[in-house]
């Protein structure tokens, strides 16, 4: 085993950071399409459609991820599935983030008043004709900078998926680890990754805050 | 035969009967004065009647279209009134032109340059067709209730309620409303509005209608009805 240099530990790490990365995408747009349906189905006018997304949210948001994760790992592997660790870390996460984007978006969609809801209907308005043209614009707005503040508990969501075996920056961080015995070095240079990756997202989620605050923000 | 026709409707929040059994006839044309003390149903009467609440019993219909629950039968209801409300709930963000084009796009089905025309022509007539691109918030409590009637008008209603529609304007603006008010009462619009403006309610109403704990406690002609209050309770409301 030869030595490893600063310059090896590093690319090692920025190779995997790829996984990091494209695991916190999928998580992300599968999160929010699939977030999307239980926001509809949580504000829905059904009220068996509303209780059944109340308790997935709840059951989501009140087990610990890694839970959630090893349910999807060897959960499925008891039914005879035999699950890829790559799957059930994508499955798990966009499952998890479906949970958050769903309840921060329905959140936002209750923040517009009341009086829009009844302008639109007096009008003749359809219910689905109202989301489309009057309410969700409106949320949007508001649902901005949560969603961004939220895709870094995303990104840092994935490290958990190492445990599972995915090869991903924590657990290439671990791998490189176990090669150089220096720890200290090799998981500095990790969280400073995952900082790289994540301050954008906060910063941008501030900025974005402000920016939508103002009142006159669409002119 | 009447163009509203409201029979023995009755409304409850809970335990709370808000609406005891109200009775009127409107016919076309006519313009409708509703007063009375904050809590006596005056709005809950005139929310009902477009259907943005439902009734317990009774019934309610304007021109041939009944109050019936299911989203069909409300929009035929609401195609043929229009509401005017105190906070003038425009969508915000929205310019003034699209806010009166958006349902006729969205419900009639109107093609967008004949929609533009008519919101063109409708926020002439309220007098703010120069504010066509500016946003709800560039413009005054005054103007933006105005925007709120153009939009309403726009879709051709038969009726309009109108629901303290001044009450949340500076004092300065609230002529500039009751103006437009007037006009359409003019042009011969029917209108039933929920308001504390007593003396424009005495000058342009043809009937007003006191409620008192849920019911109609006297109805006629302004000339009776705030010259010869017939019961104590009106008296009181009148302070005469």
């Amino acid at each position: 085993m030869g030595q490893f240099t600063f310059f090896d530990i590093l690319r090692n790490l920025l190779i995997a950071t790829q996984w990091t990365v494209i695991l916190s995408l999928v998580s992300f747009v599968g999160g929010g399409i699939v977030g999307g349906l239980v926001l509809f189905a949580r504000i829905s006018q059904s009220g068996w459609l509303r209780n059944l997304a109340r308790g997935y949210i709840e059951l989501l948001q009140g087990t610990p991820l890694l839970m959630q994760l090893f349910l999807a790992f060897f959960g499925l592997a008891l039914f005879g599935v035999a699950v890829p660790a790559w799957l059930a870390a994508g499955l798990a996460l966009i499952l998890w983030t479906a949970a958050f984007l769903g309840e921060i978006w329905r959140g936002c969609v209750e923040a517009v008043p009341r009086g829009q809801w009844e302008a639109s209907s007096s009008l003749g308005m359809g219910y689905l004709q109202q989301m489309r043209y009057v309410i969700l614009p409106q949320a949007l707005r508001v649902a901005i900078p949560p969603t961004v503040g939220f895709s870094v508990q995303v990104v840092k969501g994935t490290a958990l998926t190492s445990i599972i075996g995915f090869i991903e920056l924590t657990r290439a961080g671990t791998v490189v680890t176990n090669a150089t015995y220096q720890p200290f070095l090799v998981y500095g240079l990790v969280a400073l990754i995952y900082f790289c990756l994540c301050w954008p997202l906060s910063k941008a989620s501030q900025v974005l805050e402000r920016k939508l605050n103002v009142a006159h923000s669409h002119h | 035969m009447s163009l509203i026709a409201i029979t023995d409707v009755r409304k409850s929040f809970g335990q709370n009967e808000v609406l005891k059994g109200i009775d009127i006839d409107v016919e076309r044309g006519e313009v409708i004065a509703i007063i009375g003390k904050s809590g006596s149903g005056k709005s809950t009467l005139l929310r009902c009647i477009n259907g943005l609440e439902t009734i317990d019993a009774g019934s309610i219909a304007v021109g041939r279209a009944q109050l019936l629950p299911g989203e069909a039968a409300l929009r035929a209801l609401r195609l043929k009134v229009g509401m005017i409300f105190q906070q003038f709930n425009l969508f915000p963000h929205l310019t003034a032109g699209r806010n009166v084009m958006l349902s006729q796009m969205v419900v009639k089905k109107t093609p967008k340059v004949q929609a533009e025309a008519v919101a063109r022509k409708m926020l002439e007539r309220v007098g703010l067709a120069e504010k066509f691109d500016a946003y709800p918030d560039e413009l005054s409590g005054g103007q933006q209730q105005r925007v709120a009637i153009a939009r309403a008008l726009a879709m051709e209603p038969m009726a309009l309620l109108c629901d303290e529609i001044t009450s949340a304007l500076d004092p300065e603006l609230v002529s500039e409303v009751l103006a437009v008010v007037k006009e359409l009462v003019a042009e011969g619009m029917t209108l039933l509005m929920v308001t504390h403006e007593m003396r424009f309610a005495r000058d342009v109403c043809s009937r007003v209608v006191f409620m008192h704990q849920g019911r109609v406690h006297e109805i006629g002609p302004p000339e009776h009805v705030f010259a010869n209050p017939k019961t104590p309770e009106l008296r009181q409301f009148l302070g005469v």
